[in-house]
């Protein structure tokens, strides 16, 4: 039960992109059309589960025990950008199809806020690994249904009359900014 | 001297970082409810700017170019955890407001954006006036936005009472949509202000650069 309390809210209540405000610059720049953004999203989605289960551990076997836990921020930005060098390797190596589907994401990926700040959220949540892990799933995929629903708004806007003034990237967060009052309509969906 | 000059205040309007070229933009967002928060990031990445332009400045002859992305990295990453731990011991409050973008301040791209396409090409003087400018630059487009949505969302500003009991405050603009809409009207504002300059060239050259 408790786990499907942290899915949703981490999904829906708490939306990586439209509460919490993470991984803004992808969402604005790959939100150009559906394929892109769910691509986009399942990049994200691995990767951040990746990198859970990879600092997590860390965190709580290395970093604790030997009393360095000033070197968070360090670690897990490097264990991040090695992880995603990583899986590009391995992917271009082994399955060149997905990787020539899904590459030009995974560099972008270092950089997105939103895998950093869940992997620091786990640790600042107090979560167990089971509940981490299912927090990074909820996140991730809450990151990709704003990607894809921002992309279909998008594609409407080509064929709508916009006002001269937000025209570009204005409209752009216009739109974000209806689109996260729906999501508070959610607010109150768990007790 | 008027080169600096020059490099310093590009930050500011042509080339500000937030509204010309829409990046770092989620502390922007998230961070500015109130004015105190828009000031503490604004400086605390400022701080990190400075640091990091300054200390890869002077060793960019020593840095090799295929290992440049982990050193940067790794400079930032140092930066971020001294402002992440100085805010917690004294700033306490700030800190627990801002949550975990400060620590995010290591992968927000302004640093990385001008680290890579700036500090490591020119002179230590440069690069840091280049880090003000653009520090600043951040700086006052979170005031803004965190003055406007503190006003009117809470009524307050610097946690001060402006209007009578009587006002209601609009609770929109202190809600995560309302940080949406005040930055997109921030960046039309912004568009029109470059159109009547008429400069166009500074995203050009920027968006190379990345």
């Amino acid at each position: 039960m408790n786990l499907i309390k942290i899915f949703l809210s981490a999904f829906l209540i708490d939306n990586i992109v439209l509460m919490k405000f993470l991984a803004l610059c992808p969402f604005v720049g790959m939100s150009t059309d559906v394929n892109k953004s769910i691509g986009m999203g399942l990049a994200v989605t691995f990767v951040t589960v990746l990198a859970t289960s990879v600092t997590y551990p860390l965190y709580y076997l290395v970093l604790v025990p030997f009393n360095l836990k000033f070197l968070q921020i360090l670690v897990f930005i490097l264990v991040i950008a090695s992880l995603v060098q990583l899986v590009e390797f391995f992917l271009k190596k082994n399955v060149p199809g997905l990787y020539a589907s899904m590459g030009i994401y995974l560099t972008l990926i270092t950089t997105n806020c939103a895998i950093l700040g869940v992997t620091f959220n786990n640790i600042s949540y107090k979560f167990n690994f089971i509940e981490a892990i299912v927090y990074a799933t909820g996140t991730a995929l809450g990151f990709m249904l704003a990607l894809v629903l921002m992309a279909g708004i998008r594609e409407r806007l080509r064929s709508s009359p916009v006002p001269k003034f937000l025209q570009g990237t204005p409209i752009i967060f216009a739109a974000t900014s209806l689109l996260a009052v729906a999501f508070m309509g959610f607010a109150n969906l768990i007790k | 001297m008027n080169s600096l000059w020059n490099t310093f205040k590009k930050g500011l309007i042509i080339e500000n970082p937030l509204l010309m070229l829409m990046i770092g933009l989620c502390s922007s967002v998230a961070v500015t409810t109130a004015v105190a928060n828009g000031i503490g990031m604004g400086l605390a990445m400022t701080f990190v700017l400075v640091c990091a332009e300054l200390v890869i400045s002077i060793f960019r002859k020593l840095i090799p170019n295929d290992a440049r992305i982990p050193i940067f990295i790794i400079v930032i990453a140092a930066f971020t955890t001294i402002v992440d731990l100085v805010m917690q011991a004294y700033f306490p409050e700030l800190s627990k407001a801002m949550g975990v973008f400060i620590p995010l301040i290591v992968v927000n791209c302004i640093i990385m954006g001008r680290v890579e396409a700036f500090a490591s090409k020119e002179k230590p003087l440069t690069a840091v006036v280049d880090a003000l400018g653009m520090g600043l630059g951040y700086t006052w487009v979170l005031i803004g936005i965190s003055t406007f949505r503190e006003i009117l969302g809470n009524g307050t500003f610097l946690d001060k009472q402006l209007f009578p009991d009587s006002f209601e405050p609009i609770l929109f603009f202190t809600l995560p949509p309302g940080g949406f809409m005040v930055f997109a009207l921030f960046i039309a504002l912004n568009l029109w202000l470059k159109k009547i300059t008429g400069r166009t060239a500074g995203n050009a050259i920027v968006s190379e650069k990345l």
